[in-house]
Parts: C-alpha cells; structure tokens; sequence
C-alpha cells in the first residue's frame, strides 16, 4: 500500500511493523516526530509495546539496553546532542552484542546551536561497533529500519539508520508499505536466548572485568562478524533489493561521485544534466558506511573519483574521503560542503562536478 | 522474621575480592537471604564491579548486568519491561555506591518519578572508593579524603530524603551493623510494587580508617550515636527499632567516641564535634517531624 508520509512517520510504521516491544526515547528536534508517533500508535492499542518517557537520551539507550539484555526487539532514536549525550552507552550496547535499532535524524554539533542537517554526528559512532547505514529518502529509511532489525538480530550488533534532518525526516513523500504478513515473514519473533538472555534464576554475569586477551578478542569477533552484513543486506529476504551502495551511472563514468544521505538525489539530477551534455559521469551512493564499502569502492575504475560529504574532521578533513582514498585504486578528490546544513541544490552540483571534470575544483565550503 | 527461616543458599560466593571488613559484601550476602532467586542485579561502575569477580571466577550466584557509571536504574527500567513482558517473575536491583548515585543521580530521579518496578541500594560508604577515597555527595562534613586533605567543606547529601521528597513508593535507611532489619526490610520493599528505594550505611574499613575487624561496630555505633538513624516510609514514616532509643538524645553514645574511632575524623577540634552533634540534632527534628507528618 502506498501511503505519503515523511521520513520520520516512515520509519515510526516501520518500528510498528517490525512489532517492536520496548521503545525508550527522549525528545530532540528532529527526531521528535518519530517518537510522538510511535507514543501515539502505543496509546492508541496499534503497537504493543512498552514506551519509557526517559529524562535523558543515556537514559535511553541504557532503558533499551536493559530491556534487549532482557530478550526483548528494542528501538531508540536521537539525533546531534543527543546522541553524544547517550555517546557512552552506544559503546557498552555494541560491545555488549545486543541487536538494538536507532534511528539516528543527522543534525549539526553545535555551538551554534543549529537543528540542520549534517552528518558528523552519525560519523561518531564510526568506529563504535554500530551497523551504520544512511538513507536517501523517506522510502528507505522505512526499508532500513527493518531491515536493521533482521540484519543486527542476525549478527548481534546494533544498526543505526541515519537519516537526514528536514530534508528527509520532515519531508513527505510516497512510500510503499508492505502487508503486516509479508513483513511477519521477513522478521519473526526476536531469539531471546541471543547473545545472552538476563533472567531471575539463571546466574550469569554480563560486561563485568575480564581477562585483556578476552576485551580484544571481542573487538576481533566484533570486526569479524561485521564483515558478513553486506551479504545479509542483499539476502536479508526483504521485498525490495538492497545492497551496502547504490550504483546511478555507473557502468561507463570515467568521472564518479561518492557520497551518502538526502542530497544524493539532486546531486544525480546535476549528473543527469553532465550526462546530456555528454559527460561521463556517475555516482557511488554509500547506503552503509560500517561497515564500510571498500571492495564496491576499490572496484571502481574511473578517471578520478570526487567525494562530497556532509561532515568535517577538523584537523584532516573529510572523513568518507579519508576512507574512499584509503581503499580506492583512481585518484581521490574530497570536498566538504554544506556544513551545518547550509543548502546545496543541482546547480551548485553541476557547478561542483563540472569543475572537478574540467580539474578546476578547490575548496567548496559556501 | 527469623534468620533460621531465611535461604541457606549461597548467593555471595567465597573467597571475593572484597577488602578484608568489606560492608559491601555484608550486604549483598544479605540481599540473597532476603530476595532468594526471584532478583537480578544491575551494577554501575564501584567496588561491587571488583568484587563480582572477573571472568569464571565469579563471585556471585545470582544473575548480573554490570553497566555503565550513570545509568543503572534506567538499565533496571528496561529489564523490568522485559520480565513483566515475558511472563519473568523477578525484580531487577540496582546496586551502586554513593558515586553512582552522584554520577547517576538524574537517572535515578528519573526512575523514581516514573515510579519504574525496581528495588535501588546505595550501598554508601560516603567517599568514591573504588578509585580511592575521593569526597563523594554523601561525604561527612569535614571527613577528610584524597580530594580534600583538610576535610570536605560542604554538608552530605541526604539521598533517603530525597527519595521520600521524590515520592518513591517505599524508601528506608539501614545499617550493615543491623543486617537482619536490613532483611526485614527488603522483604518488605519485595512485597510492594513500583519504586523502591534503601540506603544501606556501609563504613569502609580503608576508606574511614578504622581496623577491618569493626566494621560492624562502627556502624552500629552511627546509629547509637544518632549519626545514622534508621527508618521506613510505605505510606506511613516509621523511625525502626533500632533507633527508637536515640529520640532521646541523652541515651545516645558520646559522638565524639563514634567520630575518633576514625582516621578520616581524627583532626576534628572540639568545636566542629560540636558542630556537628547540631548538625544531627536538626536531623532528628526533621525526622521526628516526617514521623509525625506520615503517621
């Protein structure tokens, strides 16, 4: 069924139809709307779950925690701020192996306090353990959710679904949803014996001290095991096909874009617009940036290859590109642009693209 | 209640790493004497994450989720959703020190006022003392730490207090020198829903300085000297027989022998035990006024 919602109800259906049982959040714009929904659909008898109205976001995450330790499907979702204030937790929750899903709506680091989008906050969690995807719209930020569920529930790490302040989560569009069957068959009950189940009369001790051998060898397996999720993501069983990119003329590009979120879409429009004037050039969409791309990315063989990101490193960079050119066989060039959600539309992208065609493309920044 | 009555199981296995004298261990002995199987223990970072043992040699007999430093009792609001979803019957408790309760203290606030089914214990032994005897909250006006070599400037927190102001469904004080009111009081917080807050007084033999032989005496003598006054609210505010006594002040113990017994009191002058026997004076009038406001 096709239904027009924004990014933020999209994902608020997917919770519900992923029959999440434990739902702890605290408000933070953009989120907002997410979580309102979801107290709407709990209050009004269309989910049964329980919603914890949390004084903070660590307090979140570590409701969520308690409840997945407990055996139950469990669901968070925050952005900028909050999500640094519940920064700790996410550690413990990935290295505790619990398949937890956030929504993450990516939102400046402030000061200024700005409620925009940009994708450093979701860049944290980078090297946390975390499954990290990134969505384009509001149709996938549905399709991720659920399908985070079923990938973390299979390899027992928690996956967060970024998606893009305003542009996407407020943003409404047409998205297919799916019969509540079809997505019972996708996603059965969670296994409440995985990793670990906490329960009176069963004596064991979860995440206290340990040998050293024993904390690195967590963070191995954790290395490990992450490396399967792209062939769980093309044969998660989901109604639609997805893969850790997406590929938009690509075939022939002797010139490719790589980049992730929201602005993706018009960044294709301005390559359409190259692509008339006869200039071959392509994208590299990253759905996933952990974990991370590297063979799809290294398997582009192109002339050079420009990486526009939302997200600074300061001190190095941009941080997508420091990756791209860490595994890329074609020359790298990395521009950060739009910054604490300062708008780029088509034509700055045709503009962009054309000069990094031509050689003629420096700094970006306004 | 009689102790005999009480489970023989071993829930505090032997030979822990605890400090000789440890008051931390008296009390979670005690915790599985009173709550038997049906608990599940949410630890945040303290002495307890010592003495839980590492890797298979685990002291305890009961299940445990160690956590981080402030976000325990959010931790037992989630997996008290899980049991009550699952059909579970057991009663997640959090276990912390007083640093987890400053550290932590918006999150306790938060589970209280959501009045969350759970049972909290600060085990408070009034410094942070795992990472050794820094002024916490709950430390004693003038008690002298590793943060504050000339003793703490500021007066304690006092959490029960707080709790009772919180609207917690059930909130006493107790002793490890009183381990069977302490049992009493446990099964009696086990009986009733929703929040249930007990801070437990537990004098740390390295920390205050006294010999690890008398950590019972030394919180006994907390209470005999009304430093310490045990109590109970579910619904009703009722000052415990151990306590009872020392409404009068004239059969309270000299404060003085409680206080010098300590190394963290030593440098105390005449005129600062004055000050402090004022100080537990006006406790006491709050606390006779509650007993009388929630008779």
């Amino acid at each position: 069924m096709k239904k027009i919602l924004t990014g933020n109800y999209a994902v608020a259906e997917a919770v519900k139809m992923a029959r999440t049982e434990f739902i702890a959040a605290y408000p933070i714009t953009p989120q907002t709307t997410i979580v309102e929904r979801l107290a709407e659909m709990v209050e009004r008898g269309e989910l049964s779950a329980e919603f914890v109205r949390v004084e903070s976001e660590h307090s979140a995450l570590a409701a969520v925690y308690g409840a997945s330790a407990g055996g139950l499907r469990a669901f968070t979702a925050t952005s900028s701020h909050g999500l640094l204030y519940m920064y700790e937790m996410c550690w413990w929750v990935a290295n505790s192996r619990l398949p937890v899903v956030m929504a993450l709506v990516t939102r400046t680091i402030g000061p200024p306090w700005n409620i925009h989008t940009d994708h450093t906050d979701l860049l944290t969690l980078r090297d946390s353990g975390w499954i990290l995807a990134m969505s384009e719209n509001a149709q996938e930020a549905f399709d991720l959710t659920l399908i985070g569920f079923k990938v973390a529930e299979r390899i027992d790490l928690p996956f967060a679904v970024g998606l893009d302040g305003f542009q996407v989560s407020h943003t409404a569009e047409v998205v297919d949803i799916p019969e509540q069957e079809e997505i019972d068959r996708f996603l059965p009950e969670r296994r409440r014996d995985r990793p670990f189940v906490i329960e009176p009369g069963n004596p064991i001790t979860v995440g206290g001290l340990t040998t050293n051998e024993c904390a690195m060898m967590l963070r191995h397996d954790m290395m490990r095991d992450i490396e399967k999720v792209g062939d769980l993501v093309r044969n998660s069983g989901y109604i639609r096909d997805y893969d850790l990119v997406e590929k938009y003329r690509l075939e022939d590009a002797e010139y490719v874009v790589v980049m992730m979120g929201a602005w993706c879409g018009d960044a294709k429009d301005a390559i359409d617009i190259l692509r008339d004037e006869g200039v071959q050039i392509g994208m590299l969409r990253l759905r996933f940036v952990r974990p991370f791309p590297a063979k799809e990315i290294a398997k582009i063989d192109c002339k050079k290859i420009l990486v526009v990101e939302r997200d600074s490193s300061i001190g190095k960079g941009g941080i997508i590109a420091t990756e791209v050119k860490s595994v890329a066989d074609s020359p790298v060039q990395s521009v950060m642009a739009g910054l604490g959600g300062v708008d780029v539309g088509v034509e700055d992208f045709v503009a962009m693209f054309r000069r990094f065609v031509e050689g003629d493309l420096g700094e970006w920044w306004m | 209640m009689k102790i005999k009555d009480l489970s023989k199981e071993k829930y505090l296995l032997p030979g822990t790493t605890a400090c000789q004298g440890c008051p931390h261990a008296l009390g979670l002995k005690t915790l599985g004497m009173a709550l038997g199987d049906r608990f599940v223990l949410v630890v945040p970072a303290g002495c307890t994450t010592i003495i839980a043992g590492s890797r298979d040699k685990s002291a305890f007999k009961f299940p445990c989720l160690h956590v981080p430093f402030a976000s325990a009792p959010a931790v037992a609001t989630g997996l008290g959703s899980a049991f009550k979803k699952l059909g579970k019957n057991g009663i997640p408790v959090v276990w912390m020190g007083d640093g987890g309760s400053d550290i932590g203290f918006a999150t306790l606030s938060g589970a209280c006022v959501r009045k969350d089914d759970m049972i909290v214990i600060v085990s408070d032994n009034e410094a942070y003392m795992n990472t050794g005897i820094q002024t916490s909250g709950t430390t004693f006006w003038k008690a002298k730490t590793t943060t504050s070599p000339k003793g703490k400037k500021e007066e304690k927190k006092d959490l029960a207090l707080i709790m009772l102001m919180h609207k917690a469904d059930y909130v006493a004080t107790a002793s490890v020198g009183y381990l069977q009111d302490f049992i009493e009081k446990l099964k009696r917080a086990s009986e009733i829903e929703g929040f249930r807050f007990i801070h437990l007084h537990s004098p740390c033999p390295p920390g205050w300085g006294f010999d690890s032989s008398e950590t019972v005496e030394v919180a006994r003598m907390a209470v005999k000297c009304g430093a310490w006054i045990l109590w109970e609210f579910d619904g009703k505010f009722k000052i415990s027989t151990q306590s009872k006594p020392y409404k009068d002040k004239k059969r309270r113990l000299p404060l003085a022998d409680y206080l010098k017994r300590q190394r963290r009191f030593r440098h105390l002058s005449d005129e600062d035990i004055a000050e402090i026997e004022r100080r537990i004076d006006e406790q006491w009038k709050i606390i006779l006024a509650l007993e009388k406001v929630f008779s």
